[in-house]
């Protein structure tokens, strides 16, 4: 791959604009360190204080990780139209990331699951994905991230060519709705959280349609103020 | 096996004041004159209830005979994780939201196939005869706990009202108040309030099915089914249901909330049983909580196999999920 990352080498990066204005820098730090938290808060709490987690320690674990994909590729999902609407393109700066996140949450979801619930007995886990629905959506909506994960460097957006790339990329709309199915089906009763998730996936579907695309762009409260965009 | 006896000669009716401390019975007084019998300085005339939380010490002699080899689950942990959808589907929910039930005065109806149908006091309920049992607690979501209950074997109560040869069946429904209950007041109702649970006569009358009023050395909180609760230890916990206020003797056999809501996923027995999954939870292993891994192997009817197995020889478990 490339030569270690060094400050000096992050600092030539910054010189030739190669991540953005400046400002870019440290916002795009802060969020990652904001994407950070929950996971961290969970690791801590689980290894020292399990407690904290309530009596069942380890559903509350593999939940949160569980809810934090999704919301993780609610948000990703909303940054372009959020970007064509409110005309700030550097918000794309944040997309990759975001996707990435949701992508580190989904494995550490699917080890929790793997370790705490069903002990890697991998007979056992089978058998839980021919069986429950639920949990083969689930399953389904992981390995179709795998690819999404892989070709998300810059290299593999040259070798696949932007067209084909973005053709690919397309995959988190069903990976998104996947992944709302997986836990409208986990519920037992109260769907509230899967109904709000699922209306937003909705809404960002929506929002991709050209004629509302175009709509959002020409009725921006923000165009005024960034004319020429 | 133990014999069935309605009246076994080895239990001789104590008053409570006999067994409890004289303290905690003074205690309990208090109690059932606590919230409800509270009497005005103008007219002695009974106040309105006040919905509360009432747990005071409730002395009960420990049964030796039901003491799993696991310690009781932390009483923090049992009073704050709990499924009662009247107060909500979180398991948080309860503990926060279950004060606003009032829980004195209150009384069991307990009608159908009976000999002398009658509405029976909580006070009435109380002097039957108490004693502490250490239960494992399955839940059908594949968690369990130990609980120290308090309470007496459903049995004693049957045998206050005379049920009739017609009766083969016992419908249990908890109270449903929608203006005590948080729960209640969704949109759309979560499940067919009021909720309703159903055994077998059998089953009922088998000496392992308590009728609960507290646990921990307490009386009940509300969150685990106060004041007066079923507890059928072999069968899954949405069985054993809460907060008591009708009993009913019946031929036919009744429909359950949870049976009404999904047949496929509840049915009439639900015993616990790691050959029968759950379309949701595979039943194999269980988690004792709080521990991280389910790693318990789940047992035939929790556990119980001695006591209920005759409950159901000859047949399919399978088929009578």
């Amino acid at each position: 791959m490339s030569e270690p990352l060094s400050l000096s080498r992050a600092a030539r990066w910054i010189d030739k604009g190669l991540l953005g204005p400046v400002w870019l820098v440290p916002v795009k730090a802060a969020v990652f360190v904001l994407c950070l938290w929950p996971l961290a808060r969970l690791g801590y709490a689980g290894l020292f204080d399990p407690l904290a987690l309530g009596a069942n320690p380890a559903e509350t674990i593999i939940r949160s990780l569980g809810d934090w994909t999704i919301r993780f590729l609610l948000i990703g999902l909303a940054i372009s139209p959020l970007r064509s609407w409110t005309g700030i393109n550097h918000l794309i700066a944040f997309r990759r990331m975001l996707g990435l996140f949701a992508f580190a949450y989904a494995c550490a979801h699917l080890l929790a699951y793997l370790a705490f619930d069903r002990l890697f007995q991998w007979g056992e886990i089978v058998q839980d994905v021919i069986k429950r629905p639920f949990i083969a959506v689930g399953f389904i909506a992981f390995c179709l991230l795998l690819p999404l994960a892989v070709t998300s460097t810059r290299g593999w957006v040259l070798r696949l060519g932007g067209a084909r790339w973005a053709l690919l990329h397309r995959l988190v709309y069903p990976i998104a709705f996947l992944g709302v199915l997986h836990d409208w089906w986990l519920v037992k009763r109260d769907l509230t959280w899967p109904l709000i998730y699922a209306v937003i996936v909705a809404l960002e579907m929506l929002a991709r349609v050209r004629p509302v695309k175009s709509f959002l762009k020409q009725h921006s409260p923000f165009q005024q103020n960034i004319a020429g965009r | 096996m133990t014999q069935f006896r309605i009246a076994p000669p080895d239990l001789p009716h104590i008053p409570a004041s006999e067994i409890t401390p004289k303290e905690v019975f003074l205690n309990r007084r208090q109690w059932l004159a606590g919230a409800g019998a509270l009497t005005t300085a103008a007219g002695l005339l009974p106040q309105p209830a006040e919905a509360a939380q009432v747990i005071v010490p409730l002395a009960a002699k420990a049964n030796p005979q039901f003491k799993p080899s696991d310690a009781p689950t932390d009483k923090k942990l049992a009073t704050t994780y709990n499924n009662y959808y009247e107060f909500g589907t979180s398991k948080s929910a309860p503990a926060n939201e279950a004060a606003s039930l009032t829980v004195r005065p209150w009384s069991i109806e307990v009608t159908g196939e009976v000999a002398k149908p009658r509405r029976i006091d909580l006070e009435e309920l109380m002097r039957l005869p108490l004693e502490e049992r250490i239960y494992r607690f399955r839940c059908v979501e594949a968690w369990s706990m130990v609980v120290p209950w308090i309470g007496f074997e459903f049995r004693h109560l049957a045998a206050l009202v005379e049920p009739t040869g017609k009766a083969r069946f016992v419908r249990f429904t908890s109270v449903a108040r929608k203006e005590e209950m948080s729960g209640l007041r969704t949109a759309v109702p979560v499940l067919d309030w009021p909720y309703t649970e159903g055994l077998r006569l059998d089953e009922a009358m088998n000496p392992l099915t308590l009728m609960s009023v507290g646990m921990y050395g307490e009386t009940l909180p509300n969150q685990n089914g106060a004041p007066v609760r079923l507890v059928v230890p072999w069968k899954y916990g949405f069985k054993s249901a809460k907060s008591i206020v009708k009993i009913e003797f019946l031929e036919q056999q009744p429909v359950s909330s949870w049976t009404k809501s999904a047949m496929h996923e509840y049915g009439f027995y639900s015993n616990v049983n790691p050959m029968v999954d759950h379309p949701r939870w595979s039943q194999k292993r269980e988690r004792l909580l709080p521990s991280l891994f389910a790693s318990r192997e789940t047992e035939l009817f929790n556990g119980y196999t001695e006591q209920v197995a005759g409950l159901y020889s000859g047949m399919d478990l399978k088929a009578n999920f």
